[in-house]
């Protein structure tokens, strides 16, 4: 799992892939814990949480755990929005804190 | 299965059900020679490692091999705290060096 | 997956069994702000966009089962065409020219 910043959405209802039929996309950016700096390219991830633009949220990037979670056998997942982060703790310190807006 | 150390844990209380009882921990990626990369993996906790650890991480399906993580969503499973770590015949890690 | 845009089409007619009748584009891998990424890649599509189409697209072994055969070698697929992409309030324009843009060169003209 990965540490993201949710920074935008994606809409494609007209053509896309069934298995996505009914998603909410959304685009993430890979962030290290502090959120300073981004450490990789930006992904589209379907929502399960109830995501937005702004929050800080647990990624999932593995084809199979994204398929258990969405109780969707052979579905081409892979990039799922599993958790909303509320903290992130560095040497005892406390980097993140959702309520503290960061 | 790759090295990193254990910097941090994340907290998370709204997550989808079947991430609940785990443990998470902020691991950043080493490289061979022991130096931090600018790389972090949330991964799930099975041995009980804690900030400052120096780890085995598994990612991708093998980080369901353990029985805590058996069948669930979990893409990146701690499955091992390093002691000491040779490359080439140099020690480049000693857990109880200190 | 990632966000990406078609730069054009390849045809192979050997393939190996159960490509057949699959389109293959070429995509640039972009980021956020429309900007490309890496190397442009060659992606299994089964659905009807074509070049200068923003899509996203997914990565790996789950590529193949975008494809109505879901045994095949395949390991980058197109998901879908994205109609709208909001960045941080910013709405990306659906039609910035691809950065790789080239003619398409006739299918059996031999490359030098």
């Amino acid at each position: 799992m990965m540490l993201c910043d949710v920074i935008g959405t994606v809409v494609s209802p007209s053509e896309q892939t069934p298995a996505l039929d009914g998603r909410v996309l959304l685009v993430v950016r890979p962030v290290s814990p502090t959120g300073q700096n981004a450490t990789n390219k930006p992904r589209v991830a379907i929502d399960t949480i109830g995501a937005g633009v702004g929050d800080r949220v647990l990624v999932i990037d593995e084809g199979n755990s994204g398929r258990q979670i969405l109780g969707a056998k052979d579905a081409p997942v892979k990039t799922l929005v599993v958790g909303f982060v509320d903290e992130v703790e560095m040497g005892g310190r406390v980097v993140y804190d959702h309520r503290a807006g960061r | 299965m790759l090295i990193g150390e254990v910097v941090g844990s994340v907290v998370s209380t709204k997550k989808d059900e079947q991430l609940e009882s785990f443990k998470l921990l902020v691991v950043q990626v080493r490289d061979h020679g022991n130096r931090p990369k600018d790389q972090y993996v949330v991964a799930v906790d099975s041995v009980g490692a804690g900030p400052g650890d120096v780890v085995l991480y598994a990612t991708g399906s093998s980080a369901r091999q353990t029985i805590i993580t058996k069948d669930k969503p979990c893409d990146a499973v701690v499955m091992a705290i390093v002691d000491s770590w040779d490359v080439q015949g140099e020690n480049v890690y000693e857990k109880w060096s200190e | 997956m990632y966000l990406g845009r078609v730069t054009g089409r390849l045809v192979a007619t050997v393939t190996y069994p159960g490509l057949e009748g699959v389109k293959l584009q070429l995509l640039e891998p972009l980021d956020e702000g429309g900007q490309r990424t890496g190397e442009q890649l060659v992606a299994a599509c089964h659905l009807n966009v074509g070049p200068g189409d923003l899509v996203h697209y997914i990565d790996g072994r789950e590529a193949a089962l975008v494809l109505p055969e879901t045994f095949v070698p395949v390991d980058v697929a197109i998901t879908g065409f994205v109609e709208q992409l909001d960045v941080n309030g910013r709405a990306i324009p659906q039609d910035v020219q691809p950065q790789d843009a080239q003619p398409v060169s006739d299918v059996g003209s031999k490359a030098p």
